[in-house]
């Protein structure tokens, strides 16, 4: 295998304008350009609408931009890979399939199901959720979903895991929960994971780098670094002052006048 | 929950009167006299003489035993027992109706005749010609299942591609609904003529009939897809083939047997009625004869035989599907 370089995710000059039919123009993403490191965690954090889900789509190949480029390994993207894990943000289970049917799914259709059966079960075994192999998804809670949505991903070993918000819409405990195993997922795998997420605690606590966006157009205004150890205190003092001055910038961003929308 | 509960005796006490009107039934067979002039033939089977009131007796004995088997497998589950006792009443009262039309159609004979033969009468088909209605009876099986293979090989086939590719939709969905409001008995002479056999013509004629249904169904069932599962899979490393048939498909599965279940009931009604317009054989063929020779106790015994195989022919199906859906919400208990 050849020298793997330090950037895995390399995105210059990337614009994404949405357009209807009535000439209305969406600049969703404006001139977006950021570099990812092998086995980074960073984290998107921005008010709704601010293009965290078209950039996560454009990485993941579903989508392309008008303009600029996007290199994973140094090579442009074209469509989806399954070595771009994506986890959706509604979860997007297949309501049709169980637990197990749902992760074996990229297995099963790469045609390495029959080879790689035993890792369905250790995945299951990673989440938790031993016993439930055979429920559908409309049969287990939001939380476990989300849990199971993300190792339908991770089974395809992706270099680069994609989450968009897939603690959304649960409670703190089953977020702290979920939080911990992604950190303990990325120690035993390597992946770099790419989080969206409207949290800044759960920022804080699992990112190595914070990327604050802004809207209309969606923009990257701020990049923090974080470089306390994990496990992290989120009562501890780094954190709580990395936390004050992250919504401060958010609130900022959000305050910002906006004379081209002055009527 | 509790005061709802079925007690084991009155289960019990819904078994008896489930079975008490069918015995009474029996007993009015044997004890009410043959008042009225009827030739009461004898049939030998097996080195032994029957007659159709034998016949009568051993087919209510029948029914008793299994709605007892029924009842049997129903003790173990609440769900089942409920419903057995609640339907004991309406069970009873078809065992005392049975009784009263045997009095009227075959002991006193009051009923017109030959159009309202008693029950006895209606069941001397089978001592009188069993060979012939069994035959005919696999006729109509063996139509309904070249017609309902096809009918739903080529409906959920087409309805995939009208589905999938706006192209498809755009050149043949308006047919599809065309041929949806004309029924397809209407092709009858077409058929008849054109296909080389006339067994063939039906599973043509049986195939147009469910098209519609299936087709459209199917369709609709594709093109509902959400949009996110087609993603998900795509990431996931999913070819386009893998779209259709693990994505797709998969979430159509309620449709195609909605479709299934809506053609299905068209199937056998232009079974029977191309059974009656030109088939050489089938339960439809043999009500056309038996009309002819005012033979009306047969018309009545085929259309009893329809009404079990396909009362049967539904219970499988529904079964399939209760099988294949079980991951919706609702269906799983
Ligand atoms: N398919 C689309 N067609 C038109 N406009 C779109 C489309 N998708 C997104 N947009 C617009 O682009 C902008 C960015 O949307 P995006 O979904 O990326 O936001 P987001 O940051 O993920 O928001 P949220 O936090 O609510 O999920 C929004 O203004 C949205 O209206
Ligand atoms: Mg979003």
């Amino acid at each position: 295998m050849a020298e793997l370089s330090k950037t895995v995710l390399e995105i210059a000059g990337v614009n994404r304008i949405y357009s209807d039919d009535v000439n209305n123009t969406v600049e969703a993403l404006s001139d977006i350009s950021l570099d990812v490191e092998r086995g980074e965690f960073v984290t998107f954090i921005g008010s709704s609408g601010c293009g965290k889900t078209t950039l996560l789509r454009l990485i993941a190949g579903l989508d392309v931009p008008q303009s600029g480029k996007l290199l994973l390994d140094g090579k442009p993207i074209h469509g989806t890979n399954p070595n771009r894990g994506y986890v959706v943000q509604q979860g997007g289970l297949f309501p049709w399939l169980d637990v197990w049917h749902n992760i074996a799914y990229g297995l099963k259709v790469r045609g390495l199901y029959s080879k790689r059966k035993a890792e369905v079960a250790k995945y299951i075994n990673l989440i938790g959720l031993e016993g439930f192999e055979k429920s559908y998804p409309h049969q287990i809670s939001g939380g476990m979903a989300q849990r199971v949505a993300i190792a339908r991903a991770l089974i395809n070993e992706p270099e680069l895991l994609l989450l968009d918000e897939p603690m959304g819409a649960l409670d703190s405990f089953t977020r702290a929960d979920i939080q911990d195993k992604l950190l303990e997922l990325r120690k035993g795998s390597g992946a770099t994971m790419l989080l969206v997420t409207h949290d800044v605690d759960e920022a804080i606590y699992l990112s190595d780098r914070i990327f604050i966006m802004t809207p209309r157009p969606g923009k990257i205004k701020d990049i923090l670094t974080v470089d306390f150890p994990h496990p992290r205190h989120r009562g501890g003092a780094e954190f709580l002052s990395l936390r004050r001055d992250i919504l401060e910038r958010l609130e900022l961003a959000s305050a910002k006048p906006q004379p081209e929308y002055q009527i | 929950m509790a005061n709802k509960e079925i007690s084991n005796l009155k289960f019990a006490l819904g078994i008896l009167l489930t079975i008490a009107g069918f015995v009474i039934a029996i007993i009015v067979n044997i004890a009410v006299p043959q008042v009225a002039d009827v030739n009461i033939k004898e049939y030998e089977y097996f080195g032994r003489l029957y007659n159709f009131n034998d016949l009568y007796r051993y087919i209510v004995l029948c029914i008793i035993a299994i709605f007892v088997v029924i009842g049997v497998f129903s003790y173990f589950d609440e769900d089942k027992r409920k419903k057995y006792v609640k339907k004991a009443p309406f069970r009873f009262a078809l065992g005392l109706a049975l009784a009263l039309w045997d009095v009227l159609g075959t002991k006193y004979l009051l009923l017109p005749q030959p159009f309202f033969p008693g029950p006895a009468a209606i069941v001397e088909t089978f001592l009188n010609e069993p060979a012939f209605v069994l035959e005919n009876t696999l006729y109509s099986l063996r139509l309904y299942a070249a017609g309902f293979t096809v009918g739903v090989i080529f409906g959920v086939g087409s309805g995939i591609l009208i589905g999938w590719f706006p192209k498809v939709y755009y050149w043949v969905s308006p047919i599809l609904k065309i041929t949806g409001v004309i029924p397809a008995v209407a092709w009858m002479p077409f058929a008849l003529t054109l296909a080389p056999t006339p067994f063939s013509a039906a599973v043509f004629l049986m195939t147009m009939c469910a098209w519609f249904p299936i087709a459209s169904f199917t369709a609709q069932g594709v093109q509902s897809t959400a949009k996110v599962h087609f993603e998900v899979a795509k990431t996931l490393g999913a070819n386009t083939a893998q779209l259709v048939f693990r994505v797709a498909i998969p979430h159509a599965m309620p449709q195609i047997f909605g479709g299934i279940a809506m053609a299905n009931g068209f199937m056998f009604t232009t079974l029977v009625m191309s059974e009656m317009m030109g088939q050489p054989g089938g339960l439809g063929y043999y009500i056309q004869l038996s009309r002819v020779w005012s033979a009306y106790y047969k018309v009545f015994a085929a259309i009893v035989i329809m009404a079990v195989l396909f009362s049967i022919i539904l219970a499988v199906i529904s079964a399939v599907q209760h099988r294949v859906l079980r991951w919706q919400k609702g269906l799983v208990k």
